[in-house]
C-alpha cells in the first residue's frame, strides 16, 4: 500500500500512433515554409568588378515574389478595394439578417398564405446561382427603364425611379448579394426559433405579453444562441463571395487586385495580397463570433467556456504550477 | 370569481372537455384531480385563454374570457384585449418555463415592464421583495439553470405574483420536482393560499388538496365526476371511478 502522505501516481496512456502522425505533420510544415520562402534564379545576372577583375553571378528572388506581394499590400487601389469590401458583407448581411428573420417568423405563421410567400422566397433565390443573379440585377434596366411603386392594375404611382442610374454596379451588387442571403438566413433563423422551447413563448403569453413582444424579448434573444454560429459561416462565405461582383465591373478587393495584375502581369503576387487580405479579415471576424456566441449563450450553460486569454491564463498557471511541485515546494492550484 | 358552463373542447376531433361546469370563489383555493388526460390542463389552459374553447360559457370575475358577447354572438377579442385579460392571471407551469436568458430578477421584471409600463427600478424592488417572500433573495443574479427544480417554480411563482394577478392558475407545479424539493414549493402556495389568494390547482398531492383546498373537483374523461370540501371527495368518494383513482394514487 502506498504512504496516506503520498498518493499513488497515475501513468497516463501513451499515444504512440498520434505522435507519429505529428512528427508527419511537422515534416509536411516544415516542407511548405521552405517551399514559401524558398529562392529562384532570376535569369539576370549581377556583376562588380573587384580589383580589376569582373565577377558575375545569377541573382535570385523569391519564389512567391514576397517584395511584391509587400509592395501592393498597401496600395490605396487595394485598401480601396478591401474598404468595398467590407462595405458591401456588411450591407449585404443586414438586409440578408433582416429578410431571413422576416421570412423566418413568415414561415411559423399560421396564416397559410404567408407561410407559402416565405417558402417560395427561399425556393427561388436558393434555386438559381448568386452569380446569374448578380447579373440579373446588373442588367435588370433591361427589363425596367424605370421603376414605379404605385397599386397593381391601377395609375396611381407613388414612387418613380430610373433603374439605368439607380441601378449601378455596387447597388445592383449590394441588391443580388442582398436578396440571396436572405434566403439562406430564413433558413437559420427557422432552426433557431424552431429550438426555442415552446414552454418559454407560453409563459410570455400568460404574463400577457402580445406576439410581438413574446417574440422579441423571449423567444429572438434564445434563439440568438442557435442562430449565431451558422450566421457567422454566413459573414465569412460573404465576404469571399463578394468578390464575385468583381465580374459586374464592382472594383472591391479582388477586382482590385486584378486590375493591377492585368497592367503589371504580377498574377501570383497579386493573388497573394487578395487572399491574405481575405484570411485577416476572416480571423477578425472569428474571434469576433467567439464572443458573440459567448454573450448569447447566457443562461444556457452553467459555466461559460473560457475566453482565449482566459485558457492562456490557466494554461501558465498550470505549468508554472507543475514546475513548483517538481521542485519540491507545493503547488497551488489556481 | 370563475364560472365555467358547458365548456367544451376538442383536439383534431378527439373530444378532451365534455362540458364541464366549475365554480370558483374569491380567495379559496380549489384543486383539480383525476387521473392523465382527463382534461385538468386543458380546463387550466382555457381559463386564461391560453386554449380557446369550442362551446360553453367560461367567465372570469364575470368577464367572457377572450370573447365578448355583442347581440346573439360571441366575437373573439383581439390580441391586445386578450393580452390585458391574461396579465391579471398568473399561471404556474409543470415545467417552471423560466426565461432561460434571464437572471431570476430579470425574469421577475420583464413582465411588469414589457407588460405593465412600471418603472424598471420600481419592478426590481417588487422582485426583491416577491424573492424574499418566496426565500430566493440570495439568488436573483443566477441563471435558471444554475439552481434547482424547487427553486426554479418558486421563482416562477415570485414571477406569476409580480403582475398583481386576481387568480393564480397552478398546471401540476410540484410534477416535475425531485420528490425532497416538493415540499417547498407547497409551503409557498400554502402561504399564499393563507393570504387570501384566489387558486385553482391541477394536483396529484392529495395531501395538499386535502388540507389547503375549499373545494375540489374530480375530473374523468371530460366530465366532472365529483365536487366538494375536499372532506367529502377525498374522504367519502361516492362514485367507482374516484375510489379507483384514489386508491391508485394514495
Amino acid at each position: 500500500m502506498a504512504a496516506s502522505e503520498d498518493p499513488v501516481k497515475v501513468v497516463p496512456v501513451r499515444h504512440y500512433g498520434q505522435w507519429a502522425g505529428a512528427v508527419v505533420a511537422l515534416v509536411l510544415v516544415a516542407m511548405l515554409i521552405n517551399t514559401l520562402f524558398s529562392k529562384i534564379p532570376s535569369g539576370q545576372y549581377v556583376c562588380r568588378t573587384v580589383s580589376g577583375v569582373r565577377h558575375c553571378h545569377q541573382a535570385s528572388v523569391w519564389r512567391f515574389s514576397w517584395n511584391i506581394v509587400f509592395h501592393y499590400f498597401t496600395t490605396s487601389e487595394v485598401l480601396h478595394g478591401l474598404e468595398l469590401t467590407i462595405f458591401l458583407t456588411v450591407v449585404a448581411m443586414v438586409i440578408g439578417i433582416s429578410i431571413g428573420v422576416a421570412l423566418a417568423v413568415m414561415r411559423l405563421s399560421s396564416n397559410r398564405l404567408l407561410s407559402m410567400t416565405a417558402w417560395v422566397y427561399t425556393w427561388f433565390f436558393r434555386g438559381t446561382p448568386v452569380l446569374v443573379q448578380l447579373f440579373f440585377w446588373y442588367y435588370i434596366a433591361i427589363l425596367y427603364h424605370t421603376i414605379t411603386i404605385g397599386v397593381p392594375f391601377t395609375d396611381i404611382t407613388f414612387l418613380h425611379l430610373n433603374a439605368t442610374t439607380l441601378f449601378s454596379s455596387t447597388v445592383a451588387a449590394i441588391v443580388a448579394l442582398g436578396l440571396n442571403e436572405g434566403a439562406y438566413m430564413s433558413e437559420i433563423a427557422r432552426s433557431g426559433l424552431i429550438a426555442v422551447d415552446e414552454g418559454q413563448s407560453e409563459a410570455a403569453t400568460s404574463l400577457g405579453m402580445t406576439r410581438a413582444q413574446t417574440m422579441r424579448f423571449i423567444v429572438l434573444p434564445q434563439a440568438m444562441r442557435v442562430i449565431i454560429p451558422p450566421t457567422g459561416n454566413e459573414v465569412i462565405s460573404m465576404l469571399k463571395t463578394s468578390s464575385l461582383a468583381s465580374t459586374i465591373s464592382v472594383i472591391e478587393l479582388f477586382g482590385a487586385t486584378n486590375n493591377i495584375s492585368a497592367n503589371n502581369y504580377e498574377i501570383m503576387p497579386l493573388l497573394i495580397v487578395a487572399s491574405l487580405w481575405y484570411l485577416i479579415v476572416t480571423t477578425v471576424l472569428s474571434v469576433g463570433q467567439f464572443y458573440l456566441e459567448r454573450r448569447f449563450a447566457r443562461g444556457a450553460l452553467r459555466t461559460p467556456p473560457p475566453t482565449p486569454l482566459q485558457r492562456l491564463g490557466r494554461d501558465v498557471r498550470g505549468i508554472a504550477s507543475k514546475f513548483r511541485t517538481r521542485r519540491g515546494a507545493v503547488g497551488v492550484a489556481p | 370569481m370563475v364560472e365555467a358552463r358547458g365548456v367544451h373542447k376538442s383536439y383534431a376531433g378527439v373530444e378532451v372537455l365534455k362540458g364541464v361546469d366549475l365554480t370558483v370563489v374569491r380567495g379559496e383555493v380549489t384543486c383539480l384531480i383525476g387521473p392523465s388526460g382527463s382534461g385538468k390542463s386543458t380546463l387550466l389552459r382555457c381559463i386564461n385563454h391560453l386554449e380557446k374553447h369550442d362551446a360553453g360559457e367560461l367567465r372570469v370575475d364575470g368577464d367572457l374570457v377572450g370573447y365578448e358577447l355583442r347581440g346573439a354572438k360571441l366575437y373573439e377579442r383581439n390580441d391586445k384585449q386578450i393580452c390585458a385579460e391574461r396579465a391579471q392571471i398568473g399561471m404556474v407551469f409543470q415545467r417552471f418555463n423560466l426565461f432561460q436568458h434571464l437572471t431570476v430578477l430579470d425574469n421577475i421584471t420583464i413582465g411588469q415592464v414589457k407588460v405593465k409600463g412600471v418603472d424598471p427600478e420600481r419592478a426590481r424592488l417588487k422582485a426583491r421583495e416577491l424573492l424574499a417572500r418566496v426565500g430566493l433573495d440570495a439568488k436573483e443574479r443566477h441563471y435558471p439553470s444554475q439552481i434547482s427544480g424547487g427553486q426554479q417554480q418558486r421563482v416562477a411563482i415570485a414571477r406569476a405574483l409580480a403582475m398583481d394577478p386576481k387568480l393564480m392558475l397552478f398546471d401540476e407545479p410540484t410534477s416535475a420536482l425531485d420528490p425532497e424539493l416538493v415540499g417547498e414549493v407547497l409551503d409557498v402556495m400554502r402561504d399564499l393560499a393563507a393570504s387570501g389568494m384566489t387558486m385553482i390547482v391541477v394536483t396529484h398531492e392529495m395531501g395538499f388538496a386535502r388540507e389547503v383546498a375549499n373545494t375540489v373537483y374530480f375530473l374523468d374523461g371530460g366530465v366532472i365526476e365529483e365536487s366538494g370540501a375536499p372532506a367529502d371527495v377525498l374522504g367519502a368518494p361516492k362514485s367507482e371511478r374516484l375510489r379507483g383513482f384514489l386508491s391508485k394514487v394514495l
